[in-house]
């Protein structure tokens, strides 16, 4: 296990630029989680780790050493995909036997057997090693793609949104097992999602990519509750965190023109009134759609209320965020 | 593209049936009519109206692979009874074997060009449809493009030139030169075919296995040949069925040593009458490494003609 830095990584494809001098520290043992819409460039930066891509500019260092020219192999990673690539003309058995066997490990059989078994133990593969790697559903062809990784003892593990074809049964046992494991081994996992859950979970620490830019890096409670911008704040939150004009419910701070209100910044029962235009029971929590003022904003509140469309709730902002013109944090 | 998912009629299944049966028959017949002749009697060969029902005969096949003379009757009358049951067919009409025929040394030649091409041609066709297909070549379209345009005229356009050439560079009538000019004329093909079936293959699963701690080359032979299987048992069918097959090259630039079948078997006609039986036995003969190799690969085969038309 090693800490992997990278050090004003930038990497361009044509005209888009992937990257912009990032630089990150994943800590040795920890958990980082990679949050940013498609095309933040998270996948760019676990291909720059992992050597499939070089960067334009900039180092990446692995366990404290430089690896620029060492090749994917040399620099001891595992990466699952977010497209399962199994090997097709292989069984579930090969496929997992198949980092083991390179030239790079040589693991001697009894090795190589006793690892596969325990690994397909864990992710629930075992009655399915014999079968041909296509013979399986979606959701066992990314388990085995994730268990060829956790047969091994990289330097770092490098995933990419792996648990985002899998039902959400599987995603909830896999995602405390990847947890598990992680914390057991004290491996370094450098991990792209785009679920909340797996973020604010699994996460030791969360970093925020806008544009091939980290905008922020911190522990998810960090991110959570002291986003440095509004981008960053839209990250994490579900229901999605209210952006509306700074001054709707009274006086803002005076550079403000964003005030940002997450679910539970919004007291219910007292201040001013607003309009419930919808109620959506979820079982464990109830969303209110309501409209303050001609504007929409979404809350959360008691599972059991009896709050129908077009009742009357009193609304109060508490300890909102504040946001400047550019989208930045006013503290 | 749509396609239309009701069931046909009966009557439909049954016209198509017939339509499909007639046109196997129809592009049979001539083979059956070879098969048949070559096991009819020279005089049975050329009857008229053809025989459809024969007594067998192995006369074609014993006159394909030997030589022989005839004898004068008291000759023939030292040599006492035949011995072997080819012996027999050739007494029968005052003849002697003498030895083999050439045909054995020709069909050698033949498998020798026509493997040894269809070799070259898929192994060099591989290595370089993987690099046009992975790699940043430069000028690779204008490369491809020159490839293909090898195609554009019939070899046999350059084939001037090419006698010229092999004569002057000693490959006249060898079977390296043959080896190489079928190799250059399959190589567009194969490299076109072949490029087309690697580029379907995702380049995912290579870099999987480079992270998995391996070369690209190993990557290459490990995950991509395998994968690319069904591409470069095609693309070696069209090869080899090209190569066996060729005649005008074939009977322009050998003639002794690497003399391949096709130009040998029409000269057996030549050789005391009209032997009918034997060119057929000739060219039946000949058609059976293909077939097998065909059959071998069959299934490979029906994925390539489709493939690009099927997603997996």
């Amino acid at each position: 296990m090693a800490e992997v830095r990278l050090h004003g990584v930038t990497k361009s494809f044509g005209a888009t630029t992937a990257l912009q001098e990032m630089s990150i520290t994943v800590p040795d043992g920890s958990f980082v989680v990679l949050l940013g819409p498609t095309g933040a460039g998270k996948t760019t930066l676990l291909r720059m780790v992992s050597g499939l891509d070089k960067p334009d500019m900039g180092e990446v260092f692995i366990g404290g050493q430089p690896v620029r020219g060492l090749t994917p192999a040399q620099r001891n990673v595992a990466m699952v995909f977010q497209q399962y690539s199994l090997y097709p003309h292989l069984t579930v058995r090969e496929n997992m036997e198949f980092p083991l066997k390179s030239p790079l490990l040589r693991t001697p059989r009894a090795e190589i057997t006793r690892k596969v078994a325990e690994v397909a133990e864990v992710l629930q593969i075992s009655h399915k090693l014999e079968n041909k790697a296509t013979a399986l559903s979606g959701g066992e062809m990314q388990r085995v793609s994730i268990g060829r990784a956790l047969v091994r003892n990289p330097a770092v593990y490098l995933m990419d949104e792996p648990l985002s074809s899998l039902d959400a049964k599987l995603r909830a046992d896999l995602r405390i097992e990847l947890k598990n494991i992680q914390a057991n081994l004290g491996a370094t996992f450098l991990y792209v999602t785009h679920d909340q859950v797996e973020a604010m979970t699994m996460a030791t620490h969360v970093g925020v990519l806008d544009h091939g830019r980290l905008v922020q890096f911190g522990t998810p409670r960090e991110i959570y509750e002291n986003p440095v911008s509004i981008y960053a704040a839209g990250r994490l939150g579900q229901p999605h965190i209210n952006i509306l004009p700074a001054d709707l419910f009274g006086p803002a701070p005076p550079a403000a023109t964003k005030i940002g209100l997450r679910p539970e910044q919004i007291r219910q029962g007292e201040g001013q009134d607003s309009l419930v235009k919808r109620v959506e029971h979820l079982g464990d929590q109830t969303r209110l759609h309501l409209s303050f003022n001609h504007h929409d904003l979404i809350t959360v509140t008691d599972a059991h209320t009896t709050l129908q469309a077009g009742d009357i709730v009193k609304i109060q902002p508490q300890h909102p965020f504040y946001f400047d013109a550019t989208g930045a944090r006013i503290l | 593209m749509s396609f239309s998912i009701t069931e046909p009629s009966n009557r439909q299944k049954w016209i198509a049936g017939i339509l499909v049966i007639g046109y196997a028959i129809l592009t049979l017949i001539p083979l059956i009519w070879i098969i048949a002749t070559g096991f009819k009697t020279p005089s049975d060969a050329i009857a008229y109206p053809p025989k459809l029902l024969f007594t067998p005969s192995l006369e074609g096949y014993v006159n394909l692979f030997t030589s022989r003379t005839r004898l004068a009757p008291e000759d023939l009358a030292a040599l006492g009874d035949p011995t072997t049951w080819y012996d027999k067919i050739v007494r029968s009409y005052d003849m002697v074997i003498t030895g083999p025929s050439r045909y054995g040394e020709r069909f050698m030649n033949s498998v020798v060009i026509g493997f040894g091409s269809t070799f070259l041609s898929v192994f060099l066709g591989t290595i370089a449809a993987y690099a046009f297909s992975r790699f940043k070549v430069p000028l690779k379209d204008d490369l491809l493009f020159f490839i293909l345009s090898t195609r554009m005229m019939p070899p046999i356009a350059v084939a001037i030139p090419i006698f010229l050439m092999y004569r002057e560079l000693g490959l006249s009538d060898t079977r390296l030169g043959m080896i190489l000019l079928y190799t250059a004329v399959n190589l567009s093909l194969s490299v076109w075919l072949l490029k087309g079936f690697i580029d379907e293959i995702p380049v995912e699963y290579e870099e999987a296995a480079l992270i998995d701690g391996y070369t690209r080359f190993q990557a290459f032979y490990k995950v991509v040949l395998p994968q690319a299987a069904t591409g470069i048992a095609s693309t070696a069918i069209f090869c080899l069925i090209f190569a066996w097959n060729e005649y005008a090259f074939a009977a322009l630039l050998t003639s002794g040593t690497a003399q391949t079948a096709p130009p040998f078997i029409p000269t057996i006609i030549g050789a005391g009458g009209k032997d009918w039986p034997a060119v057929a036995a000739g060219a039946t003969l000949f058609l059976v490494p293909i077939m097998v190799f065909t059959i071998l690969l069959r299934k490979h085969l029906l994925r390539g003609i489709t493939f690009g038309a099927v997603r997996k």
